[in-house]
């Protein structure tokens, strides 16, 4: 479809979103992303049934475990579309780098860049 | 198996705060399978711990190690090698592992990640209840496979209280009243007769944890 979205986003690509462990979002975030998200089929069309409620789950235990440990919740999220919409795709990574430049950068790469000092 | 739950981030971060190279050891048994302690959990927690510190601003090295068991010598000789590099331990096995490693490596302080709950079942994914209470002399053959002494909550040996109502539990109406399950599965089995009619004899519990910590010992298996 040629439409625009930002060119700071990485994309992984996975079979369906339950492959998605929590481990992979919290990794991302210890390497230095400033926000993950989670891009799955509507909710009852899982080609293998309930792998996207899987990852919901996941996606929820995340958001816990990233605000207790400071890092905040706000910076990983789920959406949910069909494969066949790819305006609303362009349309969600736009909402989401929007997101993640206000709430600004990881607060761990200020480690980084003293360790590096 | 034994089902344990993990402790909350916060009280974790508290116990190891005070550490700069931490190990954290899960086992691949019990605990794994009631996804409190496992492989999985152990990377979950090394990452989080790491992001916590990092964001802090405080170095600390933390590394990960899970073990097939903790409750036996040989797996946690595993780590003889590399125990010292670490200042601490943080075990997720149940108490059984944590104490047991306590006792093997008494220099290195062993810390507890997850809380040891019960003996149980997993009933559906997510979904752990008790059944066992390990008293030691079981009676399962004569209750038709459900235990009274773990399900019942007066732990009655010789039929129902008449506190139950519809099948459920006096304390709780989403607890089942032990001595219904029993009742139905004998006259299911037809066994009424033989099994609840005969009256049991009062239980010794000096097989329980009433009598004291307690120990098996197999001369048969000793060298």
């Amino acid at each position: 479809m040629r439409l625009q979205y930002p060119d700071t986003i990485r994309v992984v690509r996975v079979p369906c979103t339950g492959k998605v462990d929590i481990i992979h979002i919290l990794r991302s975030f210890e390497k230095g992303a400033d926000g993950v998200y989670v891009v799955g089929c509507m909710e009852g069309d899982c080609r293998f049934n309930n792998g996207n409620i899987r990852a919901k789950k996941r996606v929820a235990q995340a958001k816990k475990i990233l605000d207790t440990i400071g890092i905040g919740g706000e910076r990983v999220q789920m959406f949910n579309l069909s494969s066949a919409e790819g305006p609303k795709f362009a349309q969600y990574a736009v909402e989401m780098t929007d997101k993640i430049k206000e709430l600004g950068a990881n607060p761990i790469k200020k480690a980084f860049k003293k360790k590096a000092a | 198996m034994i089902v344990a739950q993990k402790k909350p981030m916060e009280e974790i971060i508290e116990e190891v705060k005070g550490y700069n190279k931490i190990l954290i050891a899960g086992c691949n048994e019990c605990v794994t399978v009631c996804e409190a302690g496992g492989k999985k959990e152990v990377q979950v927690l090394a990452s989080a711990l790491r992001m916590y510190f990092m964001n802090q601003g405080k170095e600390i090295k933390i590394d990960e190690v899970t073990l097939e068991r903790q409750c036996d010598h040989e797996y946690l000789e595993e780590i003889r090698n590399i125990i010292d590099q670490y200042d601490a331990v943080l075990s997720l096995a149940c108490g059984v592992g944590v104490q047991f490693m306590a006792e093997k490596y008494f220099t290195t302080p062993i810390l507890p990640g997850v809380n040891t709950c019960f003996l149980g079942a997993t009933e559906e994914r997510g979904f752990w209840t008790e059944r066992c209470q390990a008293c030691g002399q079981c009676i399962l053959a004569r209750t038709g496979g459900i235990c009274p002494v773990s399900r019942c909550a007066k732990r009655l040996l010789n039929g129902p209280c008449g506190g139950s109502t519809k099948g459920k539990c006096e304390i709780d109406s989403n607890v089942d009243c032990a001595w219904q399950l029993i009742i139905d599965r004998l006259k299911a089995l037809g066994r009424l007769e033989q099994d609840y009619e005969k009256l049991t004899p009062i239980k010794d519990w000096s097989t329980d944890r009433a009598g004291g910590p307690r120990k098996v010992v197999r001369e048969d298996v000793r060298i």
